[in-house]
């Protein structure tokens, strides 16, 4: 088990800062997701704490030790790749035995081993396949096996749900959850994918921009946006941004409802909204179009839930309103979260 | 916790060479170093060997080796040898290109489509690129022979020639130089139509559809459609074939010793002659430089045209 | 739709027509080879007689004098042999290398690849006088042992970059996950690399053997006696005397050293080319 820290750590590619100047510290044991727009740099900073890419700047440490100079083999780390990187010419089993024989470990102990491995992934019957004879979901149970079975201080995760169909990806998340608060190993998981990110991490770290732009728990990450990045990058569809006089106020799509929808009407900023298309999600529906009266032409979303029975139309405007708790407000300039004010 | 950091310590301690293996920027030019060595050794030294034999008065005998100028250049050009065999050298390898190039096109589109026995085809079509040059031609020696040539018996019995008219392929000054054309074409066809083809196939199928959906007929099709996208690999092919041509002197050397008269002499054939046959070494090395200015030039036109054309 | 019929045969023919025709323009000289091996020399050696047809009995007596009166199994053997060292360096030499450029060298490898590359392009016609003379200085004059040494200079520069596109094309993740489970840069490009390039590797073997069998114009300078001669130089000049031609003889030698190996070449022919139009295709 082992904290990893980064003491900012830049990687710059010609003028491209692809990692720019990154302080992160894991916690024990912990799930940490590093989150991002593609092209954001978390890829890079992961394959930096693996030792593929070397750092332009700054220190990676871990269990407190500074690591910069040693070889990914002698980082006691393991990797699964986005698309798995099983060794074609191996059987599941050589691919699983793989790590131990490269680090010596004695070959009576090695069956051993493997077979507590894929005992933790139900995968003994494939011991003996070769990569290609198997579905994308048993590959991806092998690569993980690969990574537990010489257990390793810190597990580093780039993308491996991003190849699974839609379904085997929800049934994988947990799976992997589960597996993870077993054995307790600090993990590093790189997604774009925030549904992802909010499921499986302890905390998660957007970046962008070769930055970390907020870190924080999942809560924390979406009820309170560091700046608008976050709060435009995370939910689906993003936080509605309004200016006025001298800041930006943002506020959640599901928090903008009809006026009797909400239940009480303390505290309720009232809006005139033209609704000009509806989309049916099944569970949710999307109201997209524009404020009228104060802040006219600014477009907005309403995301209802199928439980809200107020009608709706698209082409008129209604009444909707906004709890004024739930308003966050934005640095015009900077972005980053400034005092509330009265909108 | 504890143990960890001794974990991470000990390798970096104790397999401080192994880290060479580790660092590219270590291992790279160490693995690519022999291979280097090797061609620099075997491929650079005889060539600046070569540029110094041109400017000596070296021949096989001798051990000395003096400084003698241009006299090499200046007595050699001047021959009518040479200068048949400069003009020999470009017709022969543009007249066989300029062959090559129409008839590969021609076969590759046959070729672009899927029929029964296609590999038995295609085996049979790289047969002259695959077999021993020096062989291939002398199965043509046989078929050429002045007098139990193939060609000439057929020609008669369809009667398209006498019997006492019978050409003699190898003995006629045009004659030979079509006949060793010819043979060159047969040799290189294979090699520019495979290429030709890779550059046919990799043309996205939409690409013709579309064409075909916007009513282009079949020679504005090739034209104007096909012919500009595979433009870089029909280089890349004359290329090959022009480097190949030019420095050649092996169909020539086989058929007719660079013969009649010197009719069928080139650069490389008079080179060997002279240099290797003859013990001349240091005229032989004088001829052969004249084929670098040549091949420099192929090289240098065709790659800058080939980046062009992959800007665009 | 009669017309239309009409048309699509008429093309058919066409199309059938032009591969038949090519097809005959490059076969033939191979099939001569080999309706003349079993001819007997009397009747190749008749103006009147039908050349297509066996005029008198087939015979072996060609193929008995090749393999017995002349050294034409030691020229097969000794290009065997020459074939077997030079595909051994050029591996030792090819591998790290082309690997080298695929995955360890940034821009200056690209450069020095094209580099490499472009040495192919020099011809032994321009080096071999310079050449003949090392090769004595050394004391490898009529020695198969010059052939080893030279024929490595036309197979590496292709092979390193055959090899390259080979390496370019495995996904860099294998090396990685390979590093990271506990191997060195190198040691994954030995265990993880080489394995899976198993049929780049084979494709290098076959080109530079093939390559080996055909070279011509080295053995011809640096050969001179006839129990050292490789088969493409042994053929044409041994059973040549002045001007008797062992016709049948020497199309025996010529087919059976020349159709073998194309036959095996053809199931990597498309390699090759992948090799030869790197960067022409996208």
């Amino acid at each position: 088990m082992a904290i990893v820290e980064t003491r900012d750590v830049r990687k710059h590619f010609g003028d491209v800062h692809a990692v720019d100047g990154v302080n992160l510290t894991t916690k024990e044991g912990e799930f940490l997701v590093l989150l991002g727009p593609s092209g954001c740099g978390k890829t890079t900073l992961l394959r930096m704490v693996a030792g593929l890419e070397d750092p332009t700047g700054g220190e990676i440490l871990i269990g407190g030790q500074v690591v910069n100079d040693l070889p990914p083999r002698a980082r006691k780390i393991a990797m699964v790749f986005q698309s798995y990187a099983l060794y074609p010419h191996m059987r599941v089993f050589d691919n699983i035995a793989f790590p131990l024989r490269a680090q010596g470990v004695p070959r009576a102990e090695i069956p051993h081993k493997v077979e507590w491995a894929a005992g933790l992934f139900g995968i003994e019957k494939l011991l003996h396949r070769k990569p290609r004879e198997l579905s994308g979901g048993e590959r991806q149970r092998v690569a993980l096996a690969r990574a537990v079975v010489r257990e390793p201080a810190v597990f580093l995760l780039d993308e491996p749900l991003s190849n699974l169909d839609a379904k085997l990806r929800t049934s994988a998340r947990d799976e992997l959850q589960q597996f993870q608060r077993r054995i307790g190993t600090t993990t590093i998981y790189v997604t774009h994918d925030q549904v992802e990110a909010m499921g499986l991490g302890d905390r998660i770290a957007v970046m962008q921009g070769g930055k970390v732009r907020q870190i924080g728990t999942p809560q924390e990450v979406y009820d309170e946006p560091a700046d608008t990045f976050v709060a435009g990058f995370l939910g689906s569809p993003p936080m509605n941004l309004l200016e006025i006089p001298d800041c930006l106020v943002g506020f959640r799509p599901e928090h903008f409802l009809p006026k009797e929808a909400h239940e009480s009407r303390d505290g309720l900023l009232a809006l005139k909204f033209h609704i000009s298309r509806i989309e049916y999600l099944g569970a949710d529906r999307l109201l997209y179009g524009a404020l009228e009266g104060k802040f006219p032409d600014t477009k907005v979303i309403s995301k209802l839930a199928s439980t809200v029975s107020t009608p709706v139309q698209p082409g008129k405007t209604q009444d909707f309103a906004v709890r004024e708790k739930d308003f966050r407000f934005f640095d015009r300039e900077t972005g980053l979260r400034t005092r509330p004010r009265p909108v | 916790m504890a143990t960890l950091e001794r974990d991470l310590r000990a390798p970096a301690a104790g397999r401080r060479f192994g880290f060479v293996l580790d660092r590219p920027e270590w291992l790279g030019p160490l693995m690519i170093a022999p291979a280097v060595l090797y061609i620099v050794a075997i491929v650079g030294l005889p060539f600046l060997l070569a540029l110094y034999y041109s400017v000596s008065d070296i021949s096989m005998g001798r051990r000395t080796l003096g400084f003698v100028g241009l006299k090499n250049f200046i007595s050699v050009i001047p021959t009518s040898k040479f200068q048949t065999s400069l003009q020999n050298t470009f017709v022969f390898a543009i007249v066989s290109q300029v062959l090559v190039i129409i008839l590969a096109n021609i076969l590759a589109l046959a070729l672009l489509k899927e029929f029964r026995g296609k590999w038995v085809v295609r085996l049979l079509l790289l047969l002259p690129w695959v077999a021993p040059i020096s062989l291939g031609t002398i199965g043509w020696l046989w078929i050429l022979d002045s007098i139990y040539s193939v060609i000439n018996w057929t020609l008669e019995a369809f009667g398209l020639i006498t019997a006492d008219g019978w050409p003699m392929y190898l003995g006629k000054p045009y004659l030979a130089m079509g006949s060793v054309i010819t043979v060159h074409v047969w040799r290189l066809l294979p090699l520019a139509t495979v290429i030709i083809l890779a550059g046919l196939t990799s043309i996205p199928k939409d690409i013709h559809d579309a064409a075909q959906v916007d009513g282009a007929s079949f020679w504005r099709h090739h034209f104007q459609i096909t012919v500009p996208l595979i433009r870089p690999i029909l280089l890349v092919a004359l290329l090959f074939g022009l480097v190949f041509a030019f420095t050649d002197m092996v169909v020539i050397f086989v058929l007719t010793r660079g013969g009649p008269y010197d009719t069928t002499q080139v650069l490389a054939s008079l080179a060997f002659f002279t240099g290797i046959q003859g013990g001349d070494l240091a005229e032989g090395a004088a001829i052969a430089i004249f084929l670098f200015p040549l091949l420099l030039a192929v090289a240098f036109v065709f790659l800058r045209i080939a980046r062009r054309s992959e800007v665009t | 739709m009669a017309a239309g019929t009409g048309r699509r045969w008429g093309l058919r023919v066409g199309h059938f027509g032009v591969v038949g025709l090519f097809t005959l323009f490059t076969a033939f000289p191979f099939y001569w080879m080999l309706v003349t091996t079993f001819k007997r020399t009397s009747d190749l050696l008749k103006r009147g007689n039908n050349p297509f047809v066996y005029n008198e009995a087939p015979t072996l007596e060609n193929l008995r004098v090749l393999f017995q009166e002349t050294l034409y199994v030691r020229w097969l053997v000794n290009t065997a042999l020459v074939g077997v060292a030079v595909v051994v360096i050029t591996l030792i030499l090819a591998i790290p290398a082309g690997y080298a450029l695929a995955r360890l060298t940034g821009r200056w490898g690209e450069q020095l690849g094209i580099g490499i590359f472009l040495t192919y392009l020099v011809p032994p016609t321009l080096l071999f006088i310079p050449m003949s003379r090392v090769i004595g200085d050394l004391g490898l004059q009529d020695s198969l042992w010059s052939l080893v040494l030279v024929y490595p200079s036309f197979t590496i520069p292709f092979c390193t970059w055959l090899l390259m596109g080979f390496f370019k094309a495995i996904p860099r993740d294998l090396e990685e996950a390979a590093m990271i489970d506990g191997l060195s840069r190198f040691g994954a490009f030995v265990k993880v690399v080489i394995p899976i390039s198993v049929a780049g590797v084979l494709t290098v073997v076959i080109f530079s053997f093939t390559l080996v069998m055909q070279e011509f114009v080295y053995a011809l300078t640096f050969i001179s006696s006839v129990r050292q001669m490789t088969v493409s130089v042994g053929v044409p000049t041994f059973l040549v005397h002045g001007d008797v031609y062992f016709w049948g003889s020497l199309m025996a030698g010529s087919f059976i050293a020349s159709v073998p190996i194309a036959i095996l070449y053809n199931f990597f022919v498309d390699r090759f080319i992948a090799g030869f139009t790197v960067g022409a295709i996208k």
